[in-house]
């Protein structure tokens, strides 16, 4: 195969692509236990993947991307609470265009800098949301939060599984998929390919003609929209929201987590979310004391081996095998 | 990997050989936070329960008990909702106790609801936590305990007509400053001022509001922060101003002498007035034990504070249902056995669980810090008994739901 042939069939569907999604569904039937968990892995994989968009393809760094789930998560909660609509889809529909104005907001202004101002502003931003959401106290319920949110059924016929998450999985794995076909497309269109020129050389497509600023700040609102929905998700999986979905705790773990899995690839949120949390997970199962110290050795030996995350490591071994790399 | 499986394997055949051979071992999930910013406040849970269990070795009667820890983590309440959810859905455990942050109390509430598994909070201390569930019962305290009981004694013991209120601004200090201000205007006197100073988690440079709180001239200066550096700050602050000079009384809920901290807050901390339900230097044979077995197990600097024995009592809740229900949990029955359970050998005194609310009922100890050996010790002056959860008696906002 060529390598102009390569490149213009790289948008198409491989066959391998089935196998997370078919994975997703196993664990529903082989683990029914791990379900509440296994749907905070899809959430915050759907962040992750959001975290991609800008992070990978854009290259905008940024520390303060839980203000976009938490800025979601809070409007389902507050539609819920105060004004009765808890229908869940349109909830989402409701906390995207919301989490999405706040990014295109403050994308206008914040994408003006770069770097190290870019990462302060953005931790700025989400600061400023979590102080408002805790001094909104009647509104947000404050530094205790909002429990016992009320959502009407999936679809009007599958309730919300307080205990055991079943319809809460499979609703975050079906949102996450069709989250993860927008963001296919998005990154495989021209619009994608100027996000990754812009990354790669922002003077030359200034050169181009390329109207960067405003592709910049249209990927960080599509972006935080994208945030906004991970967010509504939590709020209605939990039936609950509180301030820890604002917090910086939030946006360095899923940059750690995008970081681990290879960032600017897709599958790195997938791989580098599973990978962390599965982890940390059982480390903490099987010791409640100690388990940060194996999660800092792992990120280390990452930190050092694998700069290019769990994907590019893969890459690597495959290549030297002969084969192809996965994209 | 294959450790963990074989552990795993050995659960499972362990859990059915136990249910198989009439369910003799009573399984007990504690999910407490090992790590993080709340490891310090998990260990002394975590030790307030091993001391339990030395000094009473005969209180689970024949039950074989089997205890399993969950890392709560952070205050976050997912990662403790998962924990919870796992330790009823995979560990099949019959208790649930633990919960340090009130925030997780609240996110692991409606699983012990729709799962039916009693849930014994040992810290968590916002006041309308036990309405969220009749599964929930309280052997710790709210916030309403000491406050609403200062407020009564700042009139009536330490004989002040005004006080100005000054309170890290988050639920424990809000819910203080009700507390406080709903007693001691109901007892005669009158608060001038509130004043909210900074979050929990970095500690202000207080001077500005210990000002503004001169400035008024009340009293009494009541001040709720979180243990620790903060209180260390208020206290530095509180002689800075000279406010003790122009006759300024610092009082507070126990939380602001918090044994295991209280060494650290130096002299100038001399004639703080505190209100809690437990301190280490409390005069009475079960808390002598405790802190003698405490120093000798680990250390003699080490000392127990009001969350270790939240700990030691809690446990002390939970031998009583198990040896009430004959090793044979059902959680009804559970519920039952702890509404007005009464317990005469805690630490703090004699306390009992209120059977209308499933909180704690205990003293309060009014105490003023003074220098003995050496050492800041609280010298007892005056004991509030059988203290309520006024919150709830009252109705206030939420607790009245």
């Amino acid at each position: 195969m060529t390598a102009a042939r390569q490149l213009a069939e790289r948008h198409r569907f491989k066959w391998w692509e089935v196998l997370p999604w078919a994975a997703g569904i196993a664990v529903f039937f082989a683990f029914p236990n791990y379900l509440p968990f296994g749907t905070q892995v899809l959430i915050t994989i759907l962040l992750a993947l959001s975290l991609d968009l800008v992070l990978g393809y854009a290259g905008i760094v940024t520390l303060g991307h839980a203000a976009f789930f938490g800025a979601g998560a809070y409007t389902v909660g507050i539609l819920a609470q105060h004004t009765g609509w808890n229908e869940p889809f349109s909830g989402l529909a409701a906390a995207a265009l919301v989490a999405g104005v706040i990014g295109l907001a403050s994308g206008y202004v914040l994408l003006r800098t770069q770097g190290l101002t870019l990462l302060m502003l953005t931790l700025c931003t989400m600061a400023l949301l979590e102080e408002s959401a805790n001094m909104a106290h009647y509104y947000t319920g404050g530094f205790d939060g909002m429990p016992g949110l009320k959502f009407q059924p999936l679809l009007g016929l599958f309730p919300f599984d307080v205990l055991y998450f079943r319809s809460q999985y499979v609703y975050a794995l079906a949102v996450l998929l069709v989250c993860f076909v927008l963001v296919r497309m998005l990154v495989y269109s021209s619009f994608g390919q100027s996000l990754t020129g812009i990354r790669e050389n922002l003077l030359r497509m200034h050169a181009v003609g390329a109207p960067v600023r405003a592709r910049l700040v249209i990927v960080y609102a599509i972006s935080a929209a994208i945030a906004g929905v991970a967010g509504a998700l939590f709020t209605q999986a939990n039936a609950y929201v509180n301030l820890a979905t604002l917090g910086l705790e939030r946006s360095a773990g899923v940059l750690i987590m995008l970081i681990l899995g290879g960032y600017g690839r897709l599958y790195g949120a997938f791989v580098g979310a599973i990978a962390y949390m599965v982890l940390e997970h059982f480390l903490a199962k099987a010791y409640p004391t100690a388990w940060q110290l194996g999660i800092g050795i792992t990120l280390i030996v990452v930190a050092l081996y694998a700069r290019n995350g769990i994907l590019g490591l893969s890459d690597a071994l495959l290549r030297r095998l002969g084969g192809g790399g996965a994209q | 990997m294959k450790i963990k499986l074989t552990q795993l394997f050995a659960a499972a055949l362990l859990a059915a050989f136990a249910a198989g051979a009439g369910a003799q071992t009573v399984k007990v999930g504690v999910k407490l936070p090992f790590t993080g910013g709340g490891a310090e406040l998990g260990q002394q849970v975590d030790r307030g329960m091993q001391m339990f269990m030395k000094l009473n070795p005969t209180a689970f009667g024949q039950c074989k008990m089997e205890f399993v820890k969950r890392d709560g983590k952070n205050p976050g309440g997912v990662d403790s909702k998962i924990a919870v959810q796992e330790l009823i859905a995979q560990e099949k455990v019959d208790l649930i106790t633990g919960l340090i942050y009130s925030g997780n109390a609240i996110a692991t509430a409606p699983l012990v609801d729709a799962a039916k598994k009693p849930m014994v909070i040992m810290n968590a201390g916002t006041a309308w936590i036990t309405n969220l569930s009749p599964m929930i019962a309280r052997v710790s305290f709210s916030m309403w305990h000491a406050g609403h009981a200062m407020g009564d004694a700042a009139v009536k013991i330490v004989k002040a007509k005004t006080a100005v209120v000054g309170y890290s601004d988050f639920p424990p200090g809000k819910d203080s400053l009700d507390a406080f201000k709903s007693a001691f205007e109901a007892a005669g006197g009158k608060v001038i001022d509130e004043i909210p100073m900074g979050g929990p988690a970095q500690v202000p440079d207080f001077t500005p509001f210990f000002q503004r709180a001169k400035d008024k001239k009340p009293d009494v200066f009541f001040v709720f922060v979180p243990a620790g550096d903060h209180a260390v700050g208020v206290v530095k602050t509180y002689a800075a101003l000279g406010m003790r000079q122009a006759g300024i009384k610092l009082i507070g809920p126990g939380d602001i002498t918090q044994d295991t901290k209280l060494q650290s807050m130096g002299k100038d901390a001399v004639g703080l007035i505190t209100m809690h339900h437990y301190n280490a230097d409390l005069d009475n044979p079960a808390n002598q034990r405790l802190v003698a077995a405490w120093k000798k197990e680990y250390g003699p600097t080490s000392t127990p504070d009001f969350m270790g024995v939240q700990g030691y009592d809690g446990l002390a809740a939970i031998a009583h249902v198990v040896r009430t229900l004959n090793c044979k949990i059902d959680a009804d029955k559970a519920m039952e056995a702890l509404k007005g359970w009464q317990y005469a050998d805690s630490p703090r005194g004699p306390m009992s669980i209120d059977p209308a609310t499933r909180d704690v009922v205990m003293n309060e100890y009014l105490s003023e810090l003074v220098i003995k050996d050496g050492k800041l010790y609280q010298k007892n002056i005056s004991v509030i008994r059988g203290v309520k959860d006024m919150c709830k008696e009252l109705k206030v906002g939420r607790c009245g739901k």
